[in-house]
C-alpha cells in the first residue's frame, strides 16, 4: 500500500505519536462497546419494566437513577436542549421541529408541544421500541408512520453555534490580515497563526507535496478547525456547549464523505492504475483472482469509513467515560448519601483528569482527521516515480 | 443502535452548513490569510537575503577600502622615496653646479687678475721707462753742469721717486 511509503518518510517522533494514538483509539473502542452493551441491556430491562405496569411504576421510575439511559440520552441527539431537572421540573430550551410527512406535507412547530408525551397534529415522540426518541405520526386509525425529520435538534443548533463561532473567528482575523499585512500578529491572530502554519507546513505540505498542497489547504484547514472547535465545545458542560456533535456519526459521516469525494475526484491516472495493477506485488495476487485490486478498492471505502468511526468513537467514548464517572456519584449516593459524597471526591478527580485528557484528544483527533485526509489526497495526486 | 445510526435531519443540516462554511471560509478567510502569511514570509525572506547581500557588499567594500589604503600607503612611500631621491639629486646637482660656477668665477677672476696684472706690469714698465728717461734726462742735464751737484741732484730725485 502506498501508505507505507508515507509512514517511512515520517519522522520517528511522528510514528510514535501515531502508534500512541492508535492505542488510545483501540481503548476507546472497547469502552464504547462496553457502554453500548450495558446500555442495550438496561434499556431492554427498562422496557419490560414499563410495558408490564406502566402507570404504577411511573412515579417510582423517575426517582430511580439509570446511568445507562442517562449517559446515552446525553450522548445522542435530542429534539429539545435539556439543561437541568430540579425536582420534577425539567428545564430545557425548546427547539423548532421541521417535519415532512408523505401524508400531510410540511409541519413546523416547537418541540415544547411534544413535551411529556403530548401529541401535536398527530405527531408525538415515540417512547419505546425501535423508534424510541424519534418523532412518529400516528393516524386516527392507529397506524404509525415515520415522517422525514429535518428538525433543528440539539446537535443542529450546536452545529449552527459552532459554525457561527468559526465564521466569526476566522472572518475577523482574516480582516486583520487584510488590513494590516506585514505586521506581527496580535490577540486571536497570534493564537491561531501557529495552528494555521502547522496545518500548512506539517500536514498539507508534508503529505501532499509542495506543488499541489495549496489546492487542498482550505479544506484541510476548515475540517481541522471545525473538528477542533466542536470537540472543545463538546467538553463545555453547559449550553451552548455540551452537545456531542463530533461524536455523532452523521456529522463524522459528512466530514468523511467530503474527504472521500475529494480523494476520488482528484485521483490521477497513477492512482487508479496503482489500484488495478498494484506494483511490487506478485502477479498471482492479481490474476486470475484479482485479490489485490479487490483489497485496494475496498480500501477506497474503508479509509473514509475508518475516519468516520475513529472521530465518532473517540469523542463519544470520552463523553461516555466522563458521564460514567459522574454517574458513579449518584449510583453510590442512592445506596447511601455519605457514600455518594465520598465517592464524588474520587469521581471529580477522575473527571478532571479525563477532561485534561479530552482536551488533548480534542486536538489529536482534529489533527489525525486532517492528517489522514491530507495523506489520502497525497496518495491520490502522487505522480509515478 | 441510535448511537451508530446517522440521523437524516442532522445529515442534511451538516451537509448543507458544512458546504456553506467551507465555501465562505475558503473564499473570505483562508485565501486572504494564506496570502498574507505567504507575503509576510516572502518579505521576511527578501529582507534577510537583502541584509545578507548588504553585509557581503559591506565586506567587499571594506576589503576594497583596505586595498585602496594599502595602495595609497605604497604610493605615499614611493612618492616620498622619489621626492627624497629627487631632493638629493637636486641638492647634489646644484652643489655641482655651484661648484662649477664658483670654479668658473674663480677661473675668470684669475684670468682677469692676470690680465690686470699684465696691464699693470706693462704700465709699470712704461712708467719705469718714462721715469728712467726722465731721470736720465735730468741726470744728463745736471751732469752737464756740475758733477758733484749732479750726483746730489740725482740722489734727491731718486728720493722723491716713490716706487710703488
Amino acid at each position: 500500500m502506498p501508505f507505507k511509503i508515507y509512514s517511512v518518510k515520517m519522522t520517528s517522533k511522528k510514528t510514535i505519536f501515531i502508534l500512541a494514538l492508535l492505542f488510545v483509539t483501540s481503548f476507546s473502542f472497547r469502552a464504547l462497546a462496553n457502554a453500548e452493551e450495558h446500555n442495550s441491556t438496561t434499556t431492554e430491562v427498562e422496557e419490560e419494566h414499563t410495558a408490564n405496569n406502566e402507570d404504577a411504576e411511573h412515579a417510582e421510575q423517575e426517582e430511580e437513577f439509570n446511568p445507562g439511559t442517562m449517559i446515552i440520552e446525553h450522548v445522542i441527539d435530542a429534539h429539545d436542549w435539556h439543561i437541568m431537572t430540579i425536582g420534577h421540573k425539567h428545564i430545557s430550551i425548546p427547539l423548532p421541529i421541521i417535519l415532512y410527512s408523505e401524508h400531510s406535507g410540511f409541519h413546523v412547530f416547537m418541540s415544547s408541544a411534544l413535551a411529556h408525551g403530548h401529541s401535536h397534529n398527530g405527531f408525538k415522540l415515540h417512547d419505546k421500541g425501535e423508534y424510541k426518541g424519534k418523532i412518529i405520526e400516528e393516524k386516527e386509525n392507529g397506524e404509525i408512520y415515520k415522517p422525514y425529520d429535518f428538525s433543528i435538534t440539539k446537535n443542529v443548533l450546536s452545529l449552527f453555534v459552532s459554525i457561527s463561532l468559526l465564521l466569526w473567528i476566522f472572518l475577523s482575523i482574516s480582516k486583520k490580515y487584510k488590513n494590516n499585512p506585514n505586521i506581527a500578529p496580535k490577540g486571536m491572530q497570534s493564537l491561531l497563526e501557529p495552528l494555521i502554519i502547522f496545518i500548512r507546513d506539517d500536514v498539507a505540505k508534508a503529505s501532499i507535496g509542495e506543488k499541489k498542497y495549496m489546492k487542498y489547504l482550505p479544506f484541510l484547514l476548515t475540517i481541522f478547525f471545525f473538528i477542533f472547535i466542536n470537540n472543545l465545545l463538546g467538553l463545555i458542560p453547559i449550553f451552548p456547549g455540551g452537545a456531542n456533535l463530533t461524536g455523532n456519526i452523521a456529522v463524522t459521516m459528512v466530514l468523511a464523505l467530503f474527504t472521500f469525494a475529494i480523494t476520488t475526484f482528484s485521483g490521477n491516472k497513477n492512482y487508479w492504475v496503482h489500484m488495478v495493477n498494484t506494483p511490487g506485488v506478485p502477479w498471482w495476487l492479481k490474476f486470475p483472482i484479482p485479490l489485490m485490486p479487490i483489497v485496494e478498492i475496498m480500501g477506497v471505502f474503508i479509509k473514509p469509513f475508518v475516519l468516520m468511526v475513529r472521530l465518532f468513537a473517540n469523542i463519544t467514548a470520552g463523553h461516555i467515560v466522563g458521564l460514567g464517572f459522574i454517574s458513579l456519584i449518584f449510583i453510590f449516593g442512592e445506596i447511601n448519601m455519605g457514600l455518594g459524597y465520598g465517592v464524588s471526591i474520587v469521581s471529580i478527580a477522575f473527571k478532571v483528569f479525563l477532561m485534561v485528557l479530552e482536551l488533548l484528544v480534542a486536538f489529536i483527533q482534529a489533527y489525525v482527521f486532517t492528517l489522514l485526509s491530507a495523506l489520502y489526497f497525497g496518495m491520490a495526486t502522487e505522480e509515478s516515480h | 443502535m441510535e448511537l451508530v445510526t446517522p440521523g437524516l435531519g442532522l445529515l442534511f443540516w451538516m451537509l448543507l452548513s458544512f458546504s456553506i462554511v467551507l465555501f465562505i471560509l475558503k473564499k473570505f478567510a483562508w485565501k486572504p490569510i494564506l496570502k498574507s502569511l505567504k507575503d509576510r514570509e516572502d518579505s521576511i525572506t527578501d529582507a534577510l537575503s537583502a541584509a545578507d547581500k548588504a553585509r557581503e557588499e559591506m565586506a567587499n567594500l571594506n576589503a576594497e577600502n583596505e586595498k585602496i589604503i594599502a595602495a595609497a600607503n605604497e604610493e605615499r612611500k614611493k612618492i616620498l622615496a622619489e621626492a627624497y631621491e629627487q631632493n638629493h639629486h637636486i641638492v647634489s646637482q646644484s652643489k655641482d653646479e655651484a661648484q662649477k660656477e664658483a670654479d668658473k668665477i674663480i677661473a675668470s677672476a684669475r684670468e682677469t687678475i692676470q690680465h690686470e696684472k699684465n696691464i699693470a706690469l706693462r704700465e709699470i714698465k712704461h712708467l719705469m721707462a718714462d721715469l728712467s728717461i726722465d731721470i736720465a734726462k735730468k741726470v744728463l742735464e745736471k751732469e752737464l753742469s756740475d758733477d758733484a751737484k749732479q750726483r746730489e741732484y740725482v740722489e734727491t730725485i731718486l728720493n722723491d721717486v716713490n716706487l710703488n
